[in-house]
């Protein structure tokens, strides 16, 4: 069964220049269990779209979908208090900046339990033992130790770690992970994307890969979505998407990647050139 | 044997942090002891996790910090900038890009003042030629005449970089040092302003010492390649050398670690998850 | 060559205009900013053309009129629309007259204080180290006093005087702007298009004026309005005390001060400077929080 359906969902930002339409009728779905990458560049819409998900986007953004349903209830018609019991509990997001996405003001122990005690109710000798149970699972070590730090004392790559273990506190169904990795050094990364994927199989968990790291993609996904300036240009399992990628975009994107490198020149695409030098292109990521 | 144009000799520099009233100051060293050469027309590519010392160590190459010990010389001529004012014709041979293609230019200049600047302050051209040398480095990064009077709030990451590059090579300097140029920019983009640098570099036989984490860039543009942990040069030696036999236990996890984009490796995969 | 040139003189002028109409479009979503600009503006005119809007000299006294209420007071005259002063002088010409005094002060001490501030601050946030201890410290020793009362022993030193008011109130603001300016550049010093500039070769006075400075006025400019109205403020608070303008100079605080013993008797001899100043305060105080919004660099930064 699909976790996660969408259907022709479009997002539009009101701007001093009028409406700018950052999502354009993407439709995708997840299964129970399954990794799907969303590849794009910058200002695709592959975060936007996630947002819109999670009714994380500003009052400026105007979202609509002919279906936006998860586990068969439409996200769209339920009232906010309903939506936010599914929101960060079922449905998880983790974010880009990690050291960023944590409150420099408080503990990591106080973050955690703050979400325990939120959707599970856990009473305060519980929630304590969950919460070390949860650095563990994500590999802090001295986890007892680590409850009291605050996010400036541990690395980039520590704090990733936590907001995995937030995001995993409640058991969801699905996690979204919007370019977890980005901001990591490569062998921080490799560690990150190695928990989340023993932790995607060990739970069972649906996930959604938001990233625009071709490498990312190969080393996660199991199906993947190609977006481009807010379209969906094409839908493949991973495999087929590597050895034959059907669209034109797809095909360039992967013949810039440098080890790709035919010769002594990398193949570009002119359409790119002029299509960036398009004011409109947005800076949205 | 071509001629060399960037030497460091056991390269240091150290940081002083603290020493307030309650702390007692500590050095970091953020280089510690790095010899290379680099020959004209080549690139050497300094690879490294951040906080490694590899951006310490442009900084120490294109003169903007001295180095605590050691040697630095450009073509073949010693320079000491902790000791003796920097000449201008030193100054001119060693350029910079940076990797935040946002922040490296000033949001109040227009593009031809961005351009112009360097031989403003360094040369007594006349404007007009100024203005002529100016359009000419313009077209020649791929942007057009029309962009001259622009502010770059009103250009794409892609082409800000482009303009940054622009802005170094005005003064003809013989090397320019790349800080991760295209670590910020997409992956089409990249491939642009990467072609655009091979062809620079074919042009005016420019040498590059380019920064980087990523290694499939490293492997593309690199003719050495240095790798560095923790303030040490932990690999040196030619791109072909390093890449197929990597030395150092640091070179080897990196390699492990940077994520594969192929079909084989996807294969591999999917049978791992399947099994 | 004369072609190009041509475009791109129009280019850059239609660059400025979009600016100009974007800023107008942040400054004009607050009602309050676009109200203050209006009666600032009016206050401007007023100052200016005071000659020519007032009935009659800002000194002269009418012997048969003193102490005259408005006009829809019993006993009031048409003659004189405000009332009259303790001398016979017409209250609505003084005040208009007050305008160009208060006016004057504001600007003129806030264009010294600026001065003067973003020269230190500059140097301070570039050079740092012992300079900047140096001045800072010195800052902070002028800061500790209350406003006024440093003002006040100033002109008690230099002689009271509207000169020497200005002088000191300058005095008293310009920390603000040393600090505003050297926090500034602290923060843009480190940007990478500063160590870009020093990398072509630039020297120390071309980085702290032509590349750093411009990048820093946003805060100045709307730290310099709210300025006008504090300088307006202390001026017409040293004149109340006696320390500013001499009468019989019309300036609003001196007005004030003129028509203490009255204030039981006569409402309209301290309601009427009072109300002046209030509403010129008011007025640069609203159109300041409107350029605070219309600069602040994170809603404009696209």
């Amino acid at each position: 069964m699909a976790l996660l359906e969408i259907e022709n969902l479009v997002v539009e930002f009101a701007t001093a220049s009028g409406p700018f339409r950052a999502v354009d009728g993407i439709s995708l779905s997840v299964n129970e269990g399954e990794v799907l990458a969303i590849v794009g560049e910058s200002g695709s819409g592959k975060s936007v779209s996630m947002l819109a998900v999670m009714g994380l986007l500003p009052w400026t953004a105007k979202v609509t979908a002919d279906r936006m349903a998860f586990r068969g209830r439409d996200l769209m018609k339920l009232s906010s208090p309903d939506r936010r019991k599914i929101i960060g509990k079922d449905i998880a997001m983790i974010f880009q900046e990690p050291i960023a996405s944590l409150n420099p003001c408080f503990t990591v122990g106080f973050q955690i339990e703050e979400v325990l005690r939120e959707h599970l109710g856990l009473d305060g000798k519980a929630r304590r033992r969950r919460a070390i149970e949860l650095l563990k699972a994500v590999g802090i070590p001295d986890p007892e130790e680590r409850l009291g730090a605050f996010p400036h004392q541990m690395s980039g790559g520590q704090c990733q770690r936590v907001m995995i273990a937030i995001a995993i506190a409640c058991n969801p169904k699905l996690l979204i992970a919007d370019e977890p990795t980005t901001a990591l050094d490569v062998t921080i990364q490799k560690q990150i994307l190695d928990l989340l994927m023993r932790l995607q199989t060990e739970h069972g968990m649906g996930m959604i890969m938001i990233t625009h790291n071709m490498g990312v993609v190969a080393e996660t996904a199991d199906r993947v979505v190609v977006q481009y300036r807010g379209r969906k240009m094409e839908e493949a399992d991973v495999l087929s998407l590597f050895e034959a990628p059907k669209h034109a975009y797809t095909k360039a994107l992967l013949s810039a990647l440098p080890e790709n490198a035919v010769g002594d020149r990398l193949p570009t695409m002119p359409d790119f050139a002029t299509l960036e030098a398009s004011q409109d292109l947005g800076t949205l990521r | 044997m071509n001629r060399i144009i960037l030497e460091t000799r056991n390269i240091v520099r150290d940081y002083h942090i603290g020493g307030s009233l309650f702390r007692k100051p500590k050095t970091v060293h953020a280089v510690k002891g790095v010899s290379l050469k680099v020959e004209e027309g080549k690139t050497l590519a300094i690879v490294g996790e951040s906080g490694c010392g590899k951006s310490t160590l442009a900084r120490m190459i294109t003169m903007i910090d001295p180095p605590t010990a050691g040697e630095l010389l450009i073509e073949g001529e010693k320079v000491d900038i902790a000791h003796q004012k920097l000449a201008p014709e030193l100054r001119r041979k060693v350029q910079i890009v940076f990797q935040n293609p946002y922040g490296s230019l000033n949001p109040r200049q227009k593009i031809g003042d961005v351009l112009m600047e360097p031989l403003i302050i360094n040369t007594d051209i006349p404007a007009g030629e100024r203005r002529e040398r100016a359009m000419q480095m313009l077209t020649k990064v791929g942007l057009d005449e029309k962009h001259f009077n622009r502010y770059p709030h009103m250009f794409s990451g892609g082409q800000r970089q482009r303009i940054a590059i622009a802005r170094a090579l005005m003064l003809n300097p013989k090397l320019l040092v790349l800080d991760e140029p295209v670590s910020a920019l997409d992956l089409s983009v990249q491939a642009q302003v990467l072609n655009l640098l091979g062809d620079l570099q074919d042009e005016f036989g420019l040498t590059y010492v380019f920064i980087s984490h990523d290694l499939s860039v490293v492997r593309y543009i690199a003719d050495d390649v240095m790798v560095m942990y923790f303030g040490e040069a932990v690999e040196y030696g030619s791109r072909d050398e390093v890449f197929s036999s990597p030395k150092h236990d640091y070179t080897k996890t990196l390699f492990a670690a940077t994520p594969r984009a192929d079909v084989e490796s996807i294969r591999a995969r999917l049978a791992r998850k399947a099994a | 060559m004369t072609d190009t040139s041509a475009t791109s003189a129009r280019m850059q002028d239609s660059s400025r205009r979009r600016r100009l109409v974007e800023f107008w479009f942040y400054f004009s979503e607050n009602r309050g900013a676009v109200i203050g600009l209006v009666v600032f503006l009016l206050l401007v005119v007023v100052a200016i053309a005071a000659p020519l809007l007032a009935p009659h000299a800002p000194n002269a006294q009418y012997r048969d009129a003193i102490l005259v209420p408005p006009f829809w007071e019993d006993g009031g005259r048409a003659a004189f629309p405000l009332g009259t002063d303790a001398v016979g002088r017409d209250m609505l010409s003084r005040l208009l007259y007050g305008a160009r005094f208060s006016l004057f002060i504001g600007v003129a001490v806030t264009a010294l204080a600026l001065t003067v501030g973003v020269l230190i601050g500059v140097v301070a946030g570039y050079f740092r180290g012992w300079i900047d201890t140096v001045i800072m410290r010195l800052m902070d020793i002028i800061l500790a006093f209350p406003s006024l009362l440093l003002a006040l022993v100033l002109v008690a030193v230099l002689g009271p005087g509207l000169g020497n008011a200005m002088i000191a109130i300058a005095l008293v603001l310009q920390p603000h702007f040393v600090r505003l300016t050297r926090a500034a550049v602290m923060g843009e010093k480190g940007r990478e298009y500063v160590i870009a500039a020093r990398v072509a070769g630039a020297s120390n006075l071309r980085l702290m004026f032509k590349t750093i400075l411009p990048n820093c006025t946003a805060p100045l400019i709307v730290q310099a309005t709210l300025s006008v109205s504090t300088a307006i403020l202390d001026a017409a608070a040293l004149g109340f005390l006696g320390m500013g303008a001499q009468p019989p100079t019309p300036e609003w605080g001196t007005m004030l001060a003129e028509a203490r013993e009255f204030i039981l008797r006569a409402w309209w001899v301290v309601t009427f400077p009072g109300l002046a100043i209030l509403i010129a305060v008011l007025a640069i105080n609203l159109m300041g929080d409107g350029l605070r919004d219309a600069l602040d660099p994170k809603l404009k930064r696209s």
